[in-house]
């Protein structure tokens, strides 16, 4: 596809794609003008102050409780994502290498839970969470997160363990290894770059996640840093500096990752979709 | 890898399946995943239909059954039709912009251009973003008071726009934020598409005579069908559910004008404390995602045979 360009309309491409870039960069920009903006500069939000004003970070900062909302985050993607690599692997593994009738029922059963929106189950969920105290408690949301991203992860898992011979199997049994020895010793190594794919999609889910922590976190003590800006932000709404600057802390850990990671993320998101 | 026909490994193939037979406690492996998904899901969802059979209101021990009471009144709520309108807008709209946009830059992005690689990082960068926090960012375009759109309004008028607050505008604007974070996905999905096009076929197509739309009619759109496939079905679902932008942009306001299923269930829930009616929302939410994605993925599936 890479057509052979001539001069001008290269320079008139790269003119254009600048532009785009511009465009897409936009909101960005308003989002730094508007955070390093006095409350009581009334300007333009298109243009940036000419001064060095900080307040609004440690403002957000101290208002929104967002070291401990940090922490929160941080713990619960951790955990969450460790779990989800786990659990989803070993699942997948006789799902794709014994597939009976039963089996194969059973990976039906798990991939259809992809088409099942979280959200239209949430109020039995949250009534069952009272129910086993897990409202509030880092275990709580964890498995939820788990539950709901093994659906992909099982999905990603068990299409990549397919695509590896099975003769590489063979000849591990035949040198005396043991099924079990034969998934970690053999078959794990080799499951590195869709193991990649899974920690960047679910641990960016995770992270990210809203719909889930609004409901089952709502202590200060528990809640991430979303809740905790949602909560900030209708307290303090009139107050748009001290939320642009909240917004920025909580976005920017994952787009410094992005932006060194950035090709892991974009080929793995084509990697693992397009295998559906 | 070995040759299969080779004798040694054959011999090897007979002894593995006489083991996979008696590896049934393999199947152990999945437990795990599946204990979590009767749990979390399955269990839930069987209690979910339960409680919309109630008059339960979220925190009450105590509670009736009313039979198909919540499922009328889903049909005699006068904000349901809109309601449902927003989300097949934001579903629809949402998969029909991300999809067109996605392949306009992914067309773009295969011409040899220096700065490729930064577009498309800067284009991809907002679907790594929360959608609660690009719902705020793209607030402080949208606000009234020193909103970014109304300081460029207020350059010619003295009558700044309540963009948000107008119904029918906002459920746009919404659209085009959700349009905006993720046709990213799209573009990257178009463009591993293209890439795994050979290059013969369109040097054969040119030889042929073939003009450059007919290329792109001929050859690339038949063969992307698969990437369209799954990016309608992602952008639809993704789009269908729609909840942290509109809450951090409208809160499904003003009134339920922009509310999705999704955000008028949280309301139902946590504002009006309406459980029963809210569980009820959630099964008609389930049956008409699935129905539609399945539909959706029946038709172009068919369709990339087709072609």
């Amino acid at each position: 596809m890479n057509a052979v360009l001539s001069k001008s309309r290269r320079t008139w491409m790269t003119l254009l794609s600048l532009v785009i870039c511009l465009i897409h960069i936009l909101p960005f920009y308003v989002l730094l003008t508007t955070t390093f903006k006095a409350d009581d500069d009334l300007s333009s939000k298109w243009i940036f102050p000419g001064y060095l004003y900080l307040d609004n970070f440690t403002n957000a900062w101290r208002e929104a409780n967002l070291a401990s909302a940090f922490k929160s985050n941080l713990i619960v993607t951790v955990c969450a994502v460790f779990l989800i690599v786990v659990v989803g692997s070993i699942a997948a593994y006789p799902l794709s290498r014994r597939q009976t009738r039963w089996n194969q029922f059973i990976y039906a059963l798990f991939v259809s839970a992809l088409i099942v929106p979280a959200l239209t189950i949430l109020v039995p969920l949250y009534k069952f969470m009272v129910d086993i105290g897990g409202m509030n408690r880092y275990w709580g949301i964890i498995l939820l997160h788990v539950t709901f991203n093994l659906p992909t992860t099982i999905f990603l898992y068990t299409g990549f363990i397919s695509t590896i011979p099975r003769e590489l199997d063979e000849a591990a049994m035949i040198d005396g290894a043991s099924r079990f020895s034969l998934f970690y010793r053999i078959l794990l190594p080799l499951l590195k770059p869709i193991t990649a794919t899974v920690i960047i999609l679910s641990g960016v889910a995770v992270w990210n996640d809203y719909t889930f922590s609004v409901f089952f976190l709502q202590h200060v003590e528990t809640r991430t840093i979303t809740v905790a800006l949602a909560s900030f932000f209708s307290q303090f709404s009139s107050n748009i500096g001290w939320v642009a600057a909240g917004s920025l802390l909580a976005a920017l850990p994952m787009v410094v990752v992005y932006l060194f990671l950035q090709r892991y993320f974009i080929e793995g998101l084509a990697s693992g979709a397009v295998k559906g | 890898m070995t040759d299969p026909k080779e004798p040694t490994i054959r011999a090897g193939t007979a002894s593995v399946k006489k083991a996979a037979r008696r590896g049934a406690w393999l199947n152990l492996m999945y437990v795990p995943a599946l204990l979590l998904f009767l749990v979390f899901i399955f269990y839930p969802f069987l209690r979910g239909i339960q409680i919309s059979f109630t008059n339960w209101d979220g925190y009450n021990q105590h509670y009736k059954w009313i039979g198909l009471e919540n499922y009328k009144r889903i049909f005699s709520d006068p904000d349901m039709g809109k309601i449902v309108r927003n989300t097949a807008i934001y579903g629809i709209g949402s998969a029909v912009f991300q999809n067109l946009i996605g392949l306009l830059y992914a067309l773009f992005l295969t011409q040899s251009i220096r700065t490729r690689g930064i577009v498309r990082t800067v284009i991809y960068l907002p679907v790594i973003i929360s959608g609660l926090i690009m719902g705020y960012i793209w607030y402080f375009f949208f606000q009234y008071d020193g909103g970014a759109i109304n300081d460029l309004i207020l350059l010619f008028t003295n009558e700044p726009a309540n963009l948000l607050g107008s119904p029918n505008a906002n459920v746009w604007i919404i659209t085009f934020v959700n349009t905006y974070q993720y046709l990213g996905i799209a573009m990257v999905l178009f463009l591993a598409g293209l890439q795994s096009i050979p290059r013969d076929y369109y040097e054969a197509a040119t030889i042929d005579g073939a003009g450059a739309w007919t290329r792109f009619f001929h050859v690339t759109w038949p063969l992307l069908a698969p990437a369209f496939t799954v990016s309608m079905v992602l952008n639809l679902t993704g789009g269908l559910k729609l909840f942290e932008v509109i809450v951090a942009m409208t809160n499904s306001g003003p009134g339920y004008a922009s509310a999705s299923m999704s955000s008028f269930m949280y309301l139902l829930y946590f504002g009006r404390e309406d459980a029963g009616y809210a569980a009820t929302v959630g099964i008609l939410m389930f049956v008409m995602i699935s129905i539609v994605s399945l539909l959706a993925l029946v038709w172009l599936r068919r369709r990339e045979v087709q072609a």
